[in-house]
């Protein structure tokens, strides 16, 4: 059997309406938009009809949506927030749970300007609950407040845009692992970010959505306004190929994702079955394509070295196999195993042979890895 | 051995048995838990001394999914992190 891709959540193959899109567009969208040219206006053409199938699928307005990568995403939509009320205070206040592009951000941010990030706590499924985060919120001080829409490692959707924040505190939604399976709420919000990984598109691609009336500044040098890629060149057929991707997401996700999640839910059924294994994150309310769990004893870079080698791609969020030491730092937030950590996402393209299948060596290799250290 | 009879600084009574990892890093703390605790008998407790900070995650979660006691974190006499467990199967 060929090998399976299951960590479609750092990755996966375009999908083929991004790529039908990607040859025509990058034949005739080369230009500048902004140039008063022939191929600068075809160029400009094709990135608004991208920017309108976007507000279209995200059900916001075509003067919220900008194009950008999706880290810059992240950290626009975050600190143009925070930057437009410097004048209140620089405190963040950010979930423990949340993304290290958020973290990170809002530990830079603070620190040239004097502030503090304030991390509340999550229940044991990793979701942050009202009452801590609110409560952070009030005193006048904070710039913003930040909330994922689902948690990346565990999947567990959180309460975004539930919060009943103080007056005027905006809210930053952080929908990058997200966006194509889980919507953004109605209200409630001021900014999000998006990647269009999440939804079969360039993983290169990242929408930055900023509701009208919102104050924002931006963070870094250039123009005050929010701009498409932070004011370089437009990268004009990747944001039409996003958008296809897109729309064709929305328009098979009932198929696609009820799939996922009755495979997601066998998968659960099986790891929680091994011993001394524990499945984590919400079991219902969840990401539909993403299942973690952890292996008592066992190192998560063995484990994915060895499902490797039985042809199943796989990530760990256990320190074993990060590129430093510190333990997930969702997983700790939790209080589950930071060991032993496994975690499969499924692309639209799986099949349920291939989950069957990784479920028929799985037992195995985790007793023979435990065998191997005597437990 | 009577744990009660030696008290540390933090008014913990002495471990039964204290696990030197210092330098081990995860999952082998956790493995050594695994493999010894049962040196002492039920009731007694151990102690896992080690610096990598995963520990202060999966110690508490070794014994929630094993059914232990989790005493709490104090320090060895270096300054080193100490978790204690107490055995109750």
């Amino acid at each position: 059997m060929a090998h399976a891709h299951l960590d479609a959540a750092a990755g996966a193959p375009l999908h083929p309406a991004a790529r039908e899109v990607l040859d025509a567009a990058l034949a005739r969208g080369y230009a500048d938009p902004r140039a008063l040219h022939g191929p600068g206006r075809d160029a400009r053409l094709l990135l608004d009809n991208a920017r309108e199938a976007v507000a279209d699928a995200l059900a916001v307005r075509r003067d919220e949506v900008w194009f950008t990568g999706p880290l810059d995403a992240v950290q626009r939509g975050l600190l143009g927030l925070a930057e437009a009320r410097l004048h209140r205070g620089a405190r963040l206040v950010v979930p423990s749970v949340e993304h290290a592009h958020v973290r990170h951000a809002a530990r830079w941010w603070a620190d040239r300007h004097d502030g503090q990030v304030h991390e509340v706590g999550v229940d044991s499924w990793g979701r942050a609950y009202d009452g801590d985060l609110v409560e952070s919120a009030i005193g006048g001080d904070v710039a913003v407040v930040a909330c994922q829409l689902a948690n990346h490692e565990v999947g567990t959707i959180q309460p975004a845009g539930r919060f009943e924040l103080p007056d005027g505190v905006p809210l930053f939604v952080d929908g990058s692992a997200s966006l194509g399976m889980i919507d953004l709420p109605e209200t409630g919000w001021s900014a999000a970010a998006g990647h269009a990984t999440s939804w079969g598109g360039p993983g290169s691609i990242g929408v930055l959505v900023v509701r009208r009336g919102t104050r924002w500044s931006n963070p870094f040098p250039g123009d005050p306004e929010p701009q498409d890629f932070g004011g370089a060149l437009p990268d004009v057929a990747g944001s039409l190929a996003a958008a296809a991707a897109l729309q064709a997401t929305l328009a098979e996700r009932a198929e696609v994702d009820g799939r996922r999640r009755g495979l997601v839910d066998r998968i659960r059924e099986v790891a929680a079955a091994l011993p001394d294994t524990e499945v984590v994150g919400d079991p219902v309310e969840r990401l539909p394509h993403l299942v973690t769990f952890s292996c008592l004893y066992l190192s998560g870079e063995a484990l994915v070295r060895e499902l490797d080698r039985a042809g199943f791609g796989v990530a760990s969020g256990s320190a074993c196999t990060a590129s430093t030491l510190e333990p997930s730092h969702v997983l700790a937030a939790m209080g589950a195993l930071t060991h032993g950590n496994v975690r499969i996402s499924l692309g639209r393209d799986v099949t349920e042979q291939q989950v069957e299948a990784l479920l028929a060596v799985l037992p195995e290799i985790v007793g023979r890895l435990r065998s191997e250290v005597g437990l | 051995m009577d744990s009660s009879l030696t008290v540390t600084f933090g008014g913990h009574p002495e471990p039964d048995l204290e696990l030197d990892c210092r330098g081990m890093l995860c999952p082998q703390p956790v493995i050594e838990l695994g493999r010894r605790h049962t040196e002492v008998p039920v009731g007694g407790v151990v102690a896992v001394v080690v610096e990598d900070v995963a520990a202060r995650t999966d110690v508490p979660a070794w014994c929630r999914m094993r059914g232990q006691e989790y005493l709490g974190e104090d320090a060895a006499e270096d300054g080193v992190p100490r978790y204690r467990v107490r055995r109750l199967t």
